[in-house]
């Protein structure tokens, strides 16, 4: 089962560890806040909004090297645009461990 | 070359900024959140560059780009992958970024705008001595988004476009390519000197053409349907003995 890594942020970072703690310390700052968003539309039931959350978030799905979870973030998004939520569970899993790594950081 | 960086999001900025301190002769001179910041700042300012993210709250990239008079290259850095034919029927578009953006594809759209940069200065200082103006690489070629790349088609390959659904299907010497667009689209793209719409489903390169008989013509090994209405312009453009 794919896990997030840092392999995409120390590739970039050409080993510029100062470059990696920065990046590291936004997305640890942007995600929570991302995903509260997200939550909150998804409680309205709010999915033109929660697409484009989740849009924000894909971004940061590849960030943490997560190419199975950035395609199903693509699918889930689309979906959403049509209100369509049935890929929630899959991704709100994804999310839960992408806390849970970054916490840990 | 200056730049400014448009973003919603910080993670982004802070990638491309990082990813432009590797490229030489490239300066970021600000970034912005959204939008309006930028265009206040543009009312003020000249850059050469801007890396602009599509996807905003508000206003998008492509409504930013509407209010500029004069803009400068831009290279778009985007996590969708639909807007490529939207992007490049932008003349001021010079590249499309999907993130999470790599180094070695950032390098390419830096080097190509590098040399739009080095064309458009050459352009302007031979301009003077030209009857007309120099042909800009979309005159001779075709960029189409297929699986989050964009691959280049020369037009001179180009023998058949076909309609296909949502779809159509370029045919080239080489080989064919089914892209998510219209007819009416890459029509508009086409030049005008080579292809022609002969059937609503089908767009030649009549430069290719092998032979014509009555209401259907010959071209590599497809045999095309002409409409009455679209024959007597093929006629037209054909050197006819």
């Amino acid at each position: 089962m794919e896990r997030p890594s840092l392999n995409y942020i120390i590739e970039l970072s050409g080993g510029d560890a100062a470059f990696q703690d920065k990046l590291i310390a936004v997305v640890k700052e942007e995600l929570p806040e991302e995903i509260k968003i997200y939550q909150g539309h998804m409680r309205d039931s709010a999915f033109a909004k929660a697409a484009e959350d989740v849009h924000k978030i894909k971004h940061k799905l590849g960030i943490l090297s997560l190419e199975q979870a950035y395609e199903l973030a693509i699918a889930y998004e689309e979906e959403l645009k049509h209100g369509n939520s049935r890929l929630r569970a899959q991704f709100e899993k994804i999310l839960e461990q992408c806390v849970d790594f970054i916490s840990d950081l | 070359m200056n730049c400014i960086i448009v973003d919603d999001e910080a993670a982004a900025r802070a990638i491309v900024a990082h990813l432009c301190e590797q490229v030489d002769g490239l300066r970021v001179v600000d970034e912005f959140p959204n939008a309006l910041q930028a265009i206040k700042y543009l009312n003020k300012n000249k850059v050469d560059v801007i890396f602009l993210d599509i996807h905003m709250p508000d206003f998008t990239g492509f409504d930013f780009i509407d209010t500029l008079k004069n803009p400068p290259k831009i290279v778009l850095t985007t996590s969708d992958r639909n807007f490529a034919i939207e992007a490049f029927e932008y003349d001021c578009i010079v590249d499309y970024l999907v993130k999470p953006i790599t180094l070695p594809r950032f390098i390419k759209a830096a080097e190509k705008v590098k040399s739009f940069k080095a064309k458009t200065a050459s352009i302007t200082a031979s301009n003077a001595d030209l009857a007309t103006p120099a042909p800009s690489p979309s005159e001779k070629e075709l960029y189409v988004n297929i699986d989050r790349r964009l691959i280049k088609i020369e037009f001179s390959k180009i023998y058949l476009i076909e309609a296909k659904g949502d779809y159509i299907l370029i045919k080239t010497e080489d080989k064919n390519y089914t892209v998510h667009s219209t007819l009416k689209k890459i029509e508009e793209k086409l030049p005008e000197s080579s292809f022609l719409k002969v059937h609503r489903s089908f767009i030649i390169n009549f430069k290719k053409i092998i032979d014509i008989e009555d209401n259907s013509v010959l071209i590599a090994r497809d045999v095309i349907p002409i409409s009455r209405s679209n024959r007597p312009e093929l006629m037209k453009r054909l050197n006819l003995l």
